[in-house]
């Protein structure tokens, strides 16, 4: 009888996840077929869900009009670059927070979350004279910076929680070995904090991939990444739907196509330390 | 070789020289519309005349206004060139933000220009952008189904004439709605059409001393008249509808009529996009008798930041790109109906361009728009379906999201103009206009 229950219990929580992950993943699957419609096709009333004319006819104007290889190797690079730099100076943050708590580590770890509560709009005219000053607007370098500042809190908030699970007696007897600083976090904490630190990297990819304000509002043609070349597909005056999808399609594509390969390490980096 | 060749081979070499000396690349910020789009693709052409060559960034429309209105205003200099509109180019001008466009070439022609559209890309008698294309507001409908109602459309109807018109077109059985219009909150959208409309009906949004007219009997009777014929005769969820959504309502066959921007025209009459494409007529927009009709004018324009280091590149891509030479090289590749409308009169002269179905309609509504006197008792702004006030456009968003909560019926009609009154006005007297 219990093992009964449990069996149905199973098939529900089964369903349920099927039925919510799927609800979460619908304006995705909703994007892909819209561009693979006509525009009229696009904005039909009722809407066509299956059974429409496939055409790649959208993704042939956008590649047209468009050079998306610029965009996805701006993206690669603001992404990429904002990550590893947030990493380098996360690290050796979250370590000394977590194996050397001074009475204001907390105070300090909220302060940084605090900053993520202030409207990005509020900072725009400073940070765009700021960039005119040191002549990086519309440069990569300056996006990879700000995208860097913006989601440091969030990856010493998550390095710290990493750290805080492995047991200060490691690195006490790695020290007694003989390990100098560089050596401990190096060569003992990072090794042990690699599913932790992986988790880290790919959701910071994810958030700098996805950022719009600051990467619409501080360039123009030269650092331009795949936000940009979404936004350039609404059109106030006509039918756009399709090749904005097939836009969104092709922007998001190498996101996802990470994101599957790497969830295994996504969902046990993000659910560390989550029951104990 | 000959003195002769070398003299030549020299002369040839120093021209090449002082040609890629002076070759400039020029950033230009743009919107995705169709005539925009399809100018980038003859840059070509351009360069090849020039020398010079240009990067365009295209940005959704409120996008576009953000990061053109930050660059402008902290002299980033990103751009060269910048799409803006007929409310943006008399304020940016007064503020000293944009370069005079006065010394065009003669072969530029700039007397050409349509007299509304140089006037409200002006500021003090100086031309600061150059209309690439205009557009004006009309109604579109379906001969046939005008037809089937045993009515036909005057070339100048009534509103009056126009809710009864709607009402015989419903049908509602096979989901054909007598008309479609923007309710969408917005300024650009909903606000944009219902400032127009309001016009015919003797509304204004401020008087001579820039008190909010809200609580006047003209904006409640347009506001009224605008929901009682939609709630009758108009689209589900018309509230939220805006140019696309109408625009794809038509083209399905969906509208008995659409009172929208001009532009529409080419793409109601495509046969490739429109079920319609051979049905449909023009009128011009509607009036009350009062002597204002409700059709808006509106025009998107090439301006140049001031503080920009290329301008006298900046100023060749402008006067090719709204020249007489720009829209015969389109006409000659893609035919009269895809050049740029509404921007030079000569357009309309042209016999072969006058055979377009809809170019008499677009020139008469374009005339009739007057925005420096747009309103039927005496107003202190410029502009027809906007205020050309800084302030106008955050104000007239919020009082079109009101009006747009009274069509999905969220408050009564009243509710919604004694807000709008009290935003207005509270802005105002923020603004220090009051």
């Amino acid at each position: 009888m219990a093992r009964a229950v449990t069996q149905q219990r199973k098939i529900i929580n089964t369903t349920l996840a099927w039925g919510v992950g799927l609800l979460i993943f619908f304006p995705i699957l909703w994007t892909i077929l819209t561009s693979f419609k006509t525009e009229a096709q696009a904005i039909a009333d009722p809407p066509i869900f299956l059974g429409f004319d496939w055409t790649l006819e959208n993704y042939a104007a956008v590649m047209e009009r468009s050079n998306y290889s610029r965009f996805l190797w701006n993206s690669i690079i603001i992404a990429g670059g904002s990550t590893l730099l947030g990493i380098l100076i996360a690290v050796p943050a979250a370590w000394s927070m977590a194996f050397v708590p001074s009475k204001r580590t907390k105070d300090i770890l909220l302060w940084m979350l605090s900053t993520k509560m202030l409207p990005a709009v509020g900072v725009l005219y400073p940070i765009y004279l700021i960039c005119i000053q040191f002549g990086i607007l519309d440069s990569k370098i300056a996006l990879v910076i700000i995208l860097m500042l913006i989601n440091l809190p969030i990856i010493v908030w998550m390095l710290y929680t990493y750290f805080k699970e492995i047991p200060g007696e490691i690195l006490e007897a790695a020290r007694m070995d003989g390990a100098s600083l560089k050596e401990e976090v190096l060569y003992v904490l990072t090794p042990m904090a690699i599913p932790g630190i992986a988790s880290t990297v790919l959701l910071n990819v994810i958030l700098a991939w996805n950022e719009a304000f600051w990467t619409l509002n501080l360039t123009a043609a030269k650092a331009a990444p795949l936000t940009a070349f979404i936004a350039s597909y609404s059109s106030p005056e006509g039918l756009f739907y399709a090749k904005l999808s097939a836009a969104s399609t092709m922007a998001i594509a190498p996101i996802l196509i990470l994101g599957w390969f790497s969830q295994k390490q996504l969902v046990s980096g993000l659910t560390f330390g989550a029951v104990k | 070789m000959s003195i002769k060749t070398k003299l030549f081979a020299a002369t040839a070499l120093s021209l090449v020289s002082a040609s890629a000396l002076t070759a400039e690349t020029i950033t230009i910020a743009t919107v995705n519309n169709g005539d925009m789009i399809r100018m980038q693709g003859y840059t070509d052409n351009f360069t090849a005349k020039t020398g010079h060559t240009v990067e365009w960034v295209t940005l959704e429309e409120n996008v576009l206004r953000q990061r053109v209105t930050t660059d402008i205003s902290t002299k980033g200099g990103t751009f060269d060139i910048m799409t803006i509109g007929m409310y943006e180019t008399p304020i940016w001008g007064a503020n000293g933000w944009l370069v005079g466009l006065d010394d065009l070439s003669a072969d530029y022609d700039a007397a050409d220009i349509l007299p509304a559209m140089a006037g409200g890309l002006s500021h003090d008698g100086t031309l600061y952008a150059a209309p690439f294309y205009g557009e004006s507001s009309m109604i579109m409908y379906r001969a046939d189904l005008m037809d089937a109602a045993g009515m036909e459309m005057p070339a100048a109807p009534t509103w009056d004439f126009i809710r009864s018109a709607a009402a015989a077109m419903t049908d509602r059985d096979n989901d054909i709605n007598g008309i479609c219009l923007r309710g969408k909150a917005g300024w650009g959208e909903g606000g944009a059409f219902i400032t127009a409309m309001s016009n015919s009906f003797g509304a204004r949004w401020f008087d001579m001393d820039w008190n909010a007219q809200f609580d006047t009997d003209a904006w409640a009777n347009t506001l009224n008249f605008y929901k009682g014929m939609m709630d009758e005769s108009g689209p589900a969820g018309y509230a939220t509808n805006g140019f696309n959504e109408n625009l794809s309502l038509f083209q399905q066959g969906k509208c008995g009529m659409w009172i929208d921007a001009t532009v529409a025209a080419s793409f109601v009459t495509n046969p490739n996009d429109s079920t319609v494409a051979d049905k449909v007529g023009f009128a011009l927009a509607p009036d009350t008798g009062l002597g204002k009709r409700s059709n808006w004018l509106w025009a998107w324009a090439l301006a140049i930041p001031a503080g920009t280091q290329k301008e006298a590149a900046a100023k060749e891509f402008i006067e090719w790109a709204t020249s007489k030479d720009y829209i015969e090289l389109v006409a000659a590749n893609e035919g009269w109906a895809n050049v740029p409308p509404g921007a030079r009169t000569s357009l309309y002269e042209n016999p072969e361009y006058q055979k377009v179905p809809f170019a008499q309609m677009t020139l008469d509504s374009i005339l009739s728009a007057d925005p420096q006197n747009s309103t039927v008792e005496p107003s202190p702004y410029v502009g027809v379906q906007f205020a050309a006030i800084p302030e106008f456009a955050g104000i007239a968003t919020e009082v079109s999201q009101e009006f747009s909560a009274a069509y999905a019926g969220q408050q009564t009609v009243a509710e919604a103009l004694a807000k709008a009154q009290a935003i207005t006005n509270e802005a105002m007297e923020a603004a220090g206009y009051r």
